[in-house]
Parts: structure tokens; C-alpha cells; sequence
């Protein structure tokens, strides 16, 4: 439960599978360091899905499940953007659950 | 000894509100919170003995209750008076005690 | 997945906020959602407070859960009712619910409010079609 992640000297709590514990005090270099973590290289796609989950958190006050952000983000962002194969190709564990631990969301409602 | 009750549950899930608008004598003051509130609203099938009882009793509600459940002042049957957490408060102290009918 | 499609209802009778019935069961509908069946969420009772538009829970410290409602269509559950009974009974009516929308993203057919208000013996009919009922 108390696991610790360091941003730019500042320590923020995680749960015990990485989601940050309090949504409030996300910033963005807590994305950054998430994603090096994982391996990952942010760029501009990924706040893209990053910064739509906010918003979508924002306005409905759930992280949205694989396939509900599937399809907002292809209504959002076009066509192209709203697949399962281009949006594992950004987030390869998974875009709703890697992809909200970045944004600083809670794990997705529905998913299994 | 001048009573305050207190009525946090919903008049169309329990007897709650019913038995202590029964109990209540003239010189009490009511209070409805939580999912009390829903009994202070106007146009309901309980609003008839809500009225009724403004006539011997004074009747507040908690605005915070209101307001999370979507409705406003401009909902609430006339003569009953909206509060907020100081006013609860000060209803507490006013009376020399208080029945809550959970 | 299963082959057989099976009628899902979730009953919700309770306020929101008093007790922890609301949500939990928005949640059950959500999670529950990803299964492909035939999901009906029905309020009655005073359930039909939980679609009351509006909901401001900021100084009640609470977590204002109605906003989600409305993502329902986005889940795919696409059918959501409201006795027409409970809400005359509590001097209320459609106008006073939020609406929730739904795209089918196939055909891009728009509906802006899925939510329908229905008699009483509707509500009795849809309850006896269904394979399975869940009541919160």
C-alpha cells in the first residue's frame, strides 16, 4: 500500500499495483517516471490518450474500461486512434490500465 | 425539555419520519438530513403530513443534503427552513436534547 | 465469451449517498458490462433518485458518482428504466433526470437520451423476461 514513487525530489504514495493513491496530486513528471519505468518513451501520442483520460476522468468520474476508451477515443481523436492495435502499440500492458496509471487514475472500472 | 429530532432516513423506505412527526410535540424542532431530505420536498405523496405538521412543529433541513442530491431551495414546501452545518449545530444546542430516528 | 446471451436486470430501489447501494451497483453494472449480455438497469422505488440531475456533493465530502451515469451508453447497457409511479411519488418527473446518450459506432445512429420512463406493468413485464436479476 505504501509504496513510494520519486518525482523531481517529491515522493508520491502508489497502491500496490502502481496506481497512484491520490488522484489530486498527479503532475505530469509523474507520467514520465511511470513510463521509464515500464520502459516506455513518452511522446506526443501518448499524452494525447494521457490527456484524454484526465478529461474523460474529469467529466465522468470513472476510468473508462479497454474498450469504452476504444471507442471514445476513435469518436475524439479519429478512426484511425480508436483501435486496440494502435493503442497497444503505445501502451503494450494494456491502454486503459497502463495508460490510467500514467494519467494518475484510478485502475478502470470493468476491467477483468 | 425541548427536543430536537433528527430524521436522516428516506420517508418512502422507512416509518422513520412518520413516527417522529407522531412523537413530536408542539414545542420541538425537526430536522431532516441525509436521505431525510427528500421528505422536505414539495409535490411528493408524503408532502400532506409534512404540511401538516408545520403547523405545530418548526421543520429545517440541511442544505449540503439538498444540494448533493441535485434539488434546490425552490424545491422545498414553504415554511420549512434550510440550514447549513452551523445551523445544525446551533439547532443541537439550542435544544436540551436530541432524538434521532434512525 | 459465452454463445448464449442471457437477459441481465440490475434493480436499484435505494437513494444515492445514505447508503452504499447506488454505487456499488453502478460499479457491478459497469464491471459487468464487458460480459456481451443483455443488460436492463431499472430504477424504482427511490432509486429514481440516483439519475436526479444536478447532484452537487462538494460540501457533503462526498464522491458525486452522477456524472457516471452517463457513461452507461459508452458501456454499451442501452436499456435503462424509470418507473413512471416512483417518480409521481416523489413529485418528480423525466425533466428532472439527467439524460444518457448513446452511439452505435457501426451505423453512427445518435441517441441523445436512452433513458425511458415507463408504467408500472412494464416494469413487471421486463422483470418476468429476464433470465437473471440483480437487486441493489
Amino acid at each position: 500500500m505504501s509504496d513510494m514513487i520519486d518525482v523531481d525530489g517529491k515522493q508520491y504514495a502508489v497502491d500496490e499495483e502502481g496506481y497512484l493513491a491520490n488522484l489530486n496530486e498527479w503532475v505530469p513528471g509523474i507520467a514520465g517516471v511511470m513510463a521509464k519505468q515500464d520502459n516506455l518513451e513518452l511522446t506526443d501520442e501518448h499524452w494525447d490518450i494521457i490527456n484524454f483520460l484526465r478529461e474523460y476522468y474529469e467529466e465522468y468520474q470513472i476510468a473508462p474500461a479497454v474498450r469504452v476508451l476504444t471507442k471514445a477515443v476513435g469518436k475524439k481523436l479519429g478512426k484511425e486512434k480508436g483501435n486496440s492495435k494502435y493503442l497497444y502499440s503505445l501502451f503494450p500492458y494494456g491502454p486503459a490500465k497502463q495508460a490510467c496509471r500514467f494519467a494518475g487514475l484510478p485502475k478502470p472500472t470493468g476491467c477483468v | 425539555m425541548s427536543i430536537l429530532h433528527t430524521v436522516n432516513k428516506s420517508p418512502f423506505e422507512r416509518n422513520s419520519l412518520e413516527s417522529c412527526l407522531k412523537f413530536a410535540t408542539a414545542d420541538a424542532a425537526v430536522l431532516l438530513f441525509e436521505d431525510g431530505i427528500y421528505a422536505a420536498l414539495t409535490g411528493t405523496s408524503v408532502e400532506a403530513q409534512v404540511t401538516a405538521a408545520l403547523g405545530k412543529l418548526k421543520i429545517h433541513v440541511l442544505g449540503p443534503d439538498l444540494k448533493a442530491r441535485g434539488f434546490s431551495e425552490d424545491r422545498i414546501i414553504a415554511g420549512i427552513n434550510v440550514v447549513d452545518y452551523a445551523g445544525f449545530v446551533d439547532l443541537t444546542t439550542a435544544n436540551d436534547t436530541v432524538q434521532a430516528w434512525l | 465469451m459465452s454463445e448464449i446471451v442471457k437477459k441481465f436486470m440490475y434493480v436499484n430501489r435505494k437513494a444515492p449517498y445514505g447508503t452504499i447501494y447506488a454505487w456499488e451497483a453502478l460499479e457491478v453494472v459497469l464491471v459487468g458490462a464487458a460480459f456481451d449480455q443483455d443488460v436492463s438497469v431499472m430504477f424504482i422505488d427511490d432509486g429514481v433518485y440516483q439519475l436526479t440531475k444536478g447532484q452537487d456533493t462538494k460540501a457533503v465530502g462526498m464522491k458525486n458518482f452522477s456524472p457516471t451515469y452517463r457513461t452507461l451508453g459508452d458501456y454499451e447497457v442501452k436499456k435503462i428504466y424509470v418507473d413512471e409511479a416512483s417518480l409521481a411519488a416523489r413529485g418528480l418527473t423525466q425533466d428532472d433526470l439527467i439524460e444518457v446518450a448513446w452511439e452505435d459506432m457501426e451505423t453512427e445512429e445518435e441517441v441523445d437520451n436512452i433513458v425511458e420512463v415507463i408504467a408500472s406493468e412494464r416494469v413487471s413485464a421486463l422483470m418476468n423476461e429476464s433470465d437473471v436479476i440483480f437487486s441493489f
